[in-house]
C-alpha cells in the first residue's frame, strides 16, 4: 500500500513537477493565453504543491484518471474497455512460457551438457537478447506475409462472438462458435509467441538452475539411495522445488509481459491497453500516458502481492 | 535379547567387496578414491568402517548402493557380491528396483537435509512404502510409467499399521498424528529415529548407515546407537556403519575395518581392535583419542591428495615403521589373530603363521 | 591488477563468455571507427531519394533505406549511438544507485528504509513504462532517453549494494574497524566497496544488455532519436511500412541489436559464473 501511494506521488512528480510548463503540455502548444489560464485554474496549478498532490490523490480515489485529449473520454473508461484484449494476450503468453518452459527446463537439467541441453540453453540465451518488437516484425514477415499461414493483425476475422469475458477465444468457445474460436486462436498465435518468448527463456533458465540445484540436495540423494523410481523423484519431488522458485519469478515474468505488451500490441495492431498507450504517445495525449503508467504500476504491484501470497501457501516453510 | 538369524543364499557372507577401484574425474586429474578395497560383511553383523574424512568410506557406501555420480565417478575394477550376486554387472533397473531400498537400505548422515521440506513426513514414508514395502511386488513399473502407478488401497492399511508399529519401537510419541507433521517440526534426534524406522520398514538384509550420528548432539548419539543396535540384532539385519569417530564404532560395531586414503588397513573384532591394534595407523588413531591425564597425540603429516597418491601402502609417508618395500608394494591381507587381518609389511603384532 | 589478469584468464576458459567479449569488442571497434569502416560515411546522413529501398548489392551491402541512405553505414553509426546511450545510462544508474545503496545499507533504520522504499517504488513499474512516461514528458530526444533510462535503472544497483552492505556491516572485521574509530567513509570505500564490486560488475554487464533493448524499444516508439539520426530502434520502426519487400531494412538493425545484447548477456553470465562462488560450486558437481 505505501508503495502504491509512493507510485502515485512519483507519477505526480513526473507529470506535474518535471515539465517546465505542464499547462503547455496539457493544453497543447498552440493554445492561447486565456486557454492556458483556464487550464491552470482548472487543474489547480496555481495552488501550492502539497495541495496539488492532495487533490491528485483525491482525484485518483474517485477513479478519475483525467480525460484523454484525443478521444475526450475519461482515460479510465478507455483503459477499462481495452483491458480484456491485453489480458487475453498476457495470459496466453504466460501459459506458453510456463507450459513449455518448465518441461524444457527440467529436461535440460536432466540431460546436462548434452546436445539437447546446449540447444535449449542457446535458445534461452537468445530469447533474452532479441528485441521483441523486432521479433514480432520478423515473424509477421515470415508467417503472415511470406507463408500466409497466420493473419497479419487484429484479434479475429469477422464479428467477435458475444461474450462475458472479453477474451475472444474463451467467448467463442463458450458460445460454441468453433469458426470464431479458430480465428481467434490464429490471431493470437504470433503475438503470443512474440510476447511469450523472453518470458519462456526466463522460465527455462530458472527452472533449469532450480532443478540442477535440487538434484544435489540431500533429500534427493536419499530418495535415490532408497531406490525410489527416478521419474517419480524428478517429476514429483524435484519439480515441486523448481516450481516454488518459478512462482517467485512469475512476478518478474509479469513485468516482462506487461512491458512487452506495449510494443507487441503496436506491431500486431492488438487493441489492448498497450496499443492505447502507444497511440497516446504519438498524439502527445498526456493524460492518457500518465493514466496508463499509473495503471500499469498498480496492476504490477497487485500481481506481485498475489505472488507473495501464493508463495506463502505453496512453501509451507514460510508459514512458520 | 534374542538375536535372529537370517537364511541367506551365498552362505555366511552377505556382502563381499573385492578389489574395488573407483576414481573421480576432477579439474586437476583423476583422483583414485578407492584403491583396491577388500571388505566383507557377514550375516547379522554390524561392521564399522572407520577413517578420517576423505578416506573413501562414503564413496564405498555409495558404490555398494550403486548411486555414484555417473558423470564424475568411474568404477575401474573390482566386484561387489551381494547374496552371491554381482551388483556391478546386474542391470541398473533391477538393482534400483529390487536391491536398493529393499534388500539394502540407507541411513543418511544429515537427517536435517534428507527429508524433502515441502512434503509431510507421512507422505514421504508412504512414498517409500508404496514402492518398497515387503508387501509390494518387485520389478513391475519402469520409466515414466512409475508416475502413474497407484498405491493399492488394501495394502495401504496394512502398511500403515506396520509403519505406526515401527515408529513406536523407535520411540516417536503418538506416531499416527506425529507423521502428519512437516519435517522441520521434528528435532534432529527424532528425524534420525524416523530415518532408522524408514530403513527398517522394507525388511532389508543390509543397512548402510553413513555417519548417522555425526550431525547429532553428543548426548543423543548414544541413545540412537543403542536403539539401532537393538533393532537390527532383533531382526538379524547386517549393518555397514561408517564413521570417523572411534567412540561410536566401539559402541555399536561387532567388527571394525580401518580405511586410509582409499585403502583398507586392518580388520578386527571390536574388542580385539581396541586392545591389540596391529596396524601403525590404527595405533596412532587410538592414541589420538583424548584421554584423561594424557596429552593429545597428533598424527604428523597430512592426508594425501588422491590424484597423486603415494604408491604401495598409502600411509607410508607418515609411518614410523615404513621401509622401502612399503612404497613399492601394497601389503596383502594377513591374519594376526582370530578374524583379525592386517595389511602391513611391519605390523605391530606378530603374524600368525 | 593481478586479480584482473586472473579474471581474464578464467574468462578465457569459458567459451560463451569469450564470444560475448569478442562481440562487445567488435561493437566498440565499429562505434569508434564507424567513419572509416562505413562504405558510405556521408550517405548515412544525406538523403538520396533516387536510391531509395534498393536491395543489398555490391555497392550497398545491406541495401538502402527509405531515404536512399546506405543501411550498412547507418547500422555502423547506430552502434555509436547505442553504445553512448548504454554507457551513459548504465554509468549514471551506477553513480546514483551505488551510493544510495551504500548509505542505506550502512546507516540502516529509517533513512535506509526510506531510501529502499523509494527504490521499491521505481521498481514497482516495469522499466519501460516509467521510461515512456519520463521521455514523453520531456520530449523525444536521445538525451531524454538516456535520462529516462538512468532514472529507471538505478534501483537495481541500489538493492544489490544495500543487501551486501548490510550483511558486511555485521562482519567482525568491519565491527572492529568501527570500534577502532575508523571514519565510516573510509570503511565503506576501502572495505565494503571491494566486496560489492563483483555483483556490481555482473549487474553492469547484464544491465547494458537490458538498457540497449529498452532504448531500442523507446526508439521504436518514437521517443528517442529523431530522423535522420541512425538509431537502431527508430530504423526498425521506419522499416515497418516497407515490409514485406524491403526485408533488409528491418533485418539489419534487428540483428545488430540481437548480437550486441547477446554479447553483453554472455559476458555477464560468464562473469557471474566466475565471481559468484555459490554458482561455481554447483557447476562443478
Amino acid at each position: 500500500m505505501p508503495t502504491v501511494a509512493g507510485l502515485i506521488a512519483l507519477v505526480f512528480v513526473i507529470s506535474h513537477l518535471i515539465p517546465a510548463d505542464p499547462v503547455a503540455l496539457i493544453a497543447g502548444d498552440t493554445a492561447s493565453e486565456e486557454h492556458k489560464a483556464a487550464i491552470r485554474a482548472l487543474y489547480g496549478f496555481d495552488k501550492p504543491v502539497h495541495v496539488q498532490l492532495g487533490n491528485y490523490y483525491l482525484q485518483l480515489l474517485r477513479g478519475d484518471l483525467g480525460k484523454s485529449l484525443f478521444t475526450s473520454r475519461p482515460v479510465a473508461e478507455d483503459l477499462f474497455a481495452r483491458l480484456p484484449a491485453t489480458i487475453e494476450l498476457t495470459l496466453a503468453a504466460m501459459l506458453l512460457a510456463v507450459l513449455v518452459g518448465i518441461p524444457f527446463g527440467v529436461l535440460s537439467a536432466l540431460r546436462r551438457n548434452s546436445a539437447f541441453d546446449h540447444a535449449v540453453r542457446l535458445v534461452s540465451v537468445s530469447g533474452l537478447a532479441i528485441a521483441s518488437f523486432w521479433l514480432g516484425l520478423m515473424l509477421q514477415w515470415l508467417f503472415a506475409m511470406q507463408l500466409g499461414w497466420t493473419p497479419l493483425r487484429g484479434r479475429i476475422e469477422g464479428f467477435p462472438p458475444p461474450g462475458a469475458t472479453g477474451l475472444l477465444s474463451v467467448d467463442a468457445l463458450l458460445a460454441g462458435d468453433l469458426a470464431a474460436f479458430g480465428s481467434a486462436l490464429w490471431h493470437l498465435a504470433l503475438p503470443t509467441v512474440t510476447l511469450g518468448f523472453p518470458a519462456l527463456a526466463t522460465v527455462v533458465r530458472f527452472t533449469r538452475a532450480g532443478v540442477l540445484e535440487t538434484m544435489q540436495s540431500a533429500a534427493v540423494q536419499y530418495q535415490r539411495s532408497m531406490g525410489i523410481p527416478a521419474s517419480v523423484i524428478v517429476w514429483k519431488y524435484i519439480l515441486r522445488g523448481a516450481l516454488t522458485s518459478t512462482v517467485t519469478q512469475i512476478g518478474l515474468l509479469f513485468g516482462i509481459l506487461l512491458g512487452g505488451a506495449i510494443v507487441i500490441e503496436t506491431v500486431f495492431d492488438w487493441p489492448g491497453i498497450g496499443n492505447y498507450a502507444f497511440n497516446a504517445i504519438l498524439q502527445s495525449d498526456y493524460n492518457a500516458v500518465m493514466g496508463f503508467t499509473l495503471y500499469a504500476g498498480v496492476v504490477f504491484i497487485g500481481v506481485n502481492l498475489l505472488v507473495d501470497l501464493v508463495h506463502a501457501v505453496i512453501d509451507p516453510r514460510e508459514a512458520r | 535379547m534374542s538375536e535372529a538369524v537370517r537364511e541367506l543364499p551365498g552362505g555366511e557372507t552377505l556382502l563381499a567387496v573385492q578389489d574395488l577401484r573407483v576414481s573421480f574425474a576432477t579439474e586437476q586429474g583423476q583422483a583414485r578414491v578407492l584403491d583396491g578395497v577388500n571388505f566383507d560383511i557377514g550375516r547379522g553383523e554390524v561392521v564399522g568402517l572407520v577413517g578420517e574424512s576423505g578416506c573413501g568410506k562414503t564413496t564405498l557406501a555409495r558404490a555398494i548402493l550403486g548411486v555414484l555420480p555417473a558423470n564424475a565417478a568411474s568404477i575401474d575394477a573390482g566386484s561387489i557380491l551381494f547374496r552371491g550376486e554381482p551388483l556391478l554387472t546386474l542391470p541398473v533397473e533391477y538393482v534400483a528396483d529390487t536391491i536398493r531400498g529393499r534388500r539394502i537400505t540407507f541411513i543418511p548422515q544429515d537427517p536435517f537435509a534428507s527429508f524433502n521440506p515441502l512434503f509431510r513426513v507421512a507422505s514421504q514414508i508412504d512414498e517409500l512404502m508404496k514402492w518398497k514395502s515387503p508387501r509390494a511386488e518387485a520389478g513391475r513399473r519402469h520409466g515414466l510409467w512409475s508416475l502413474f502407478a497407484r498405491y493399492p488401497r488394501a495394502r495401504r492399511a496394512a502398511d500403515r499399521a506396520s509403519v505406526v508399529d515401527l515408529l513406536r519401537k523407535v520411540q516417536i510419541p503418538q506416531p499416527e498424528s506425529a507423521i502428519a507433521k512437516l519435517p522441520h517440526e521434528f528435532s534432529g534426534g527424532q528425524r534420525q529415529r524416523l530415518m532408522i524406522a524408514m530403513s527398517l520398514l522394507p525388511d532389508p538384509d543390509l543397512i548402510i548407515a553413513d555417519e548417522p550420528t555425526t550431525a547429532l548432539d553428543v548426548t543423543i548419539q548414544a541413545q540412537i546407537l543403542k536403539l539401532l543396535r537393538a533393532l537390527v540384532k532383533e531382526r538379524g539385519i547386517s549393518v555397514l556403519f561408517t564413521t570417523h569417530d572411534m567412540g561410536t564404532a566401539h559402541e555399536i560395531c561387532d567388527r571394525i575395518t580401518v580405511m586410509y586414503a582409499g585403502q583398507e588397513m586392518e580388520t578386527a573384532p571390536t574388542a580385539e581392535f581396541f586392545a591389540r591394534p596391529a596396524h601403525p595407523y590404527t595405533a596412532k588413531l587410538l592414541e589420538s583419542l583424548p584421554r584423561p591425564g594424557h596429552e593429545i597425540q597428533e598424527i604428523g603429516g597430512e592426508i594425501p591428495a588422491l590424484i597423486d597418491a603415494p604408491g604401495g601402502c598409502r600411509f607410508h609417508p607418515r609411518c614410523d615403521r615404513a621401509s622401502e618395500v612399503c612404497a613399492r608394494e601394497r601389503p596383502p591381507a594377513r591374519a594376526v589373530g582370530h578374524a583379525h587381518t592386517v595389511r602391513c609389511h611391519h605390523p605391530l603384532v606378530a603374524l600368525e603363521s | 591488477m593481478k586479480a584482473f589478469i586472473d579474471l581474464l584468464r578464467k574468462l578465457a576458459r569459458d567459451r560463451s563468455a569469450l564470444l560475448g567479449l569478442v562481440i562487445i569488442l567488435a561493437l566498440i571497434v565499429a562505434a569508434i571507427f564507424a567513419p572509416v569502416l562505413a562504405t558510405h560515411p556521408d550517405a548515412a546522413w544525406e538523403m538520396n531519394p533516387v536510391n531509395r529501398l534498393l536491395a543489398p548489392d555490391a555497392t550497398y551491402w545491406l541495401g538502402t533505406d527509405r531515404m536512399g541512405a546506405d543501411v550498412f553505414s547507418r547500422v555502423l553509426f547506430g552502434a555509436r549511438i547505442t553504445l553512448v546511450i548504454a554507457i551513459i545510462a548504465v554509468g549514471a544508474s551506477l553513480l546514483i544507485g551505488v551510493p544510495i545503496g551504500l548509505l542505506a545499507g550502512w546507516y540502516g533504520n529509517w533513512p535506509g528504509d526510506v531510501l529502499m522504499r523509494t527504490s521499491d517504488i521505481f521498481l514497482a513499474v516495469p522499466q519501460i513504462v516509467l521510461a515512456i512516461a519520463i521521455a514523453q514528458t520531456l520530449g523525444p530526444s536521445i538525451e531524454n532517453v538516456i535520462l529516462a533510462l538512468s532514472l529507471t535503472y538505478w534501483p537495481w544497483f541500489t538493492r544489490l549494494v544495500y543487501a551486501e552492505t548490510r550483511a558486511l556491516k555485521n562482519e567482525v572485521f568491519i565491527e572492529s574497524s568501527i570500534a577502532l574509530g575508523v571514519p565510516p567513509w573510509r570503511i565503506i570505500v576501502l572495505h565494503v566497496l571491494p566486496n560489492v564490486a563483483s555483483p556490481i560488475i555482473v549487474r553492469t554487464s547484464i544491465g547494458m544488455g537490458f538498457t540497449i533493448l529498452t532504448a531500442a524499444a523507446l526508439g521504436f516508439l518514437g521517443l528517442g532519436a529523431q530522423p535522420p539520426t541512425p538509431e537502431w530502434g527508430r530504423m526498425i520502426s521506419e522499416s515497418r511500412e516497407f515490409l514485406p519487400e524491403a526485408w533488409w531494412y528491418v533485418l539489419s538493425p534487428g540483428i545488430a541489436i540481437f548480437l550486441v545484447v547477446l554479447g553483453f548477456n554472455l559476458l555477464g553470465d560468464g562473469l557471474r559464473d566466475i565471481l559468484d562462488p555459490r554458482i561455481r560450486r554447483a557447476k562443478n558437481v
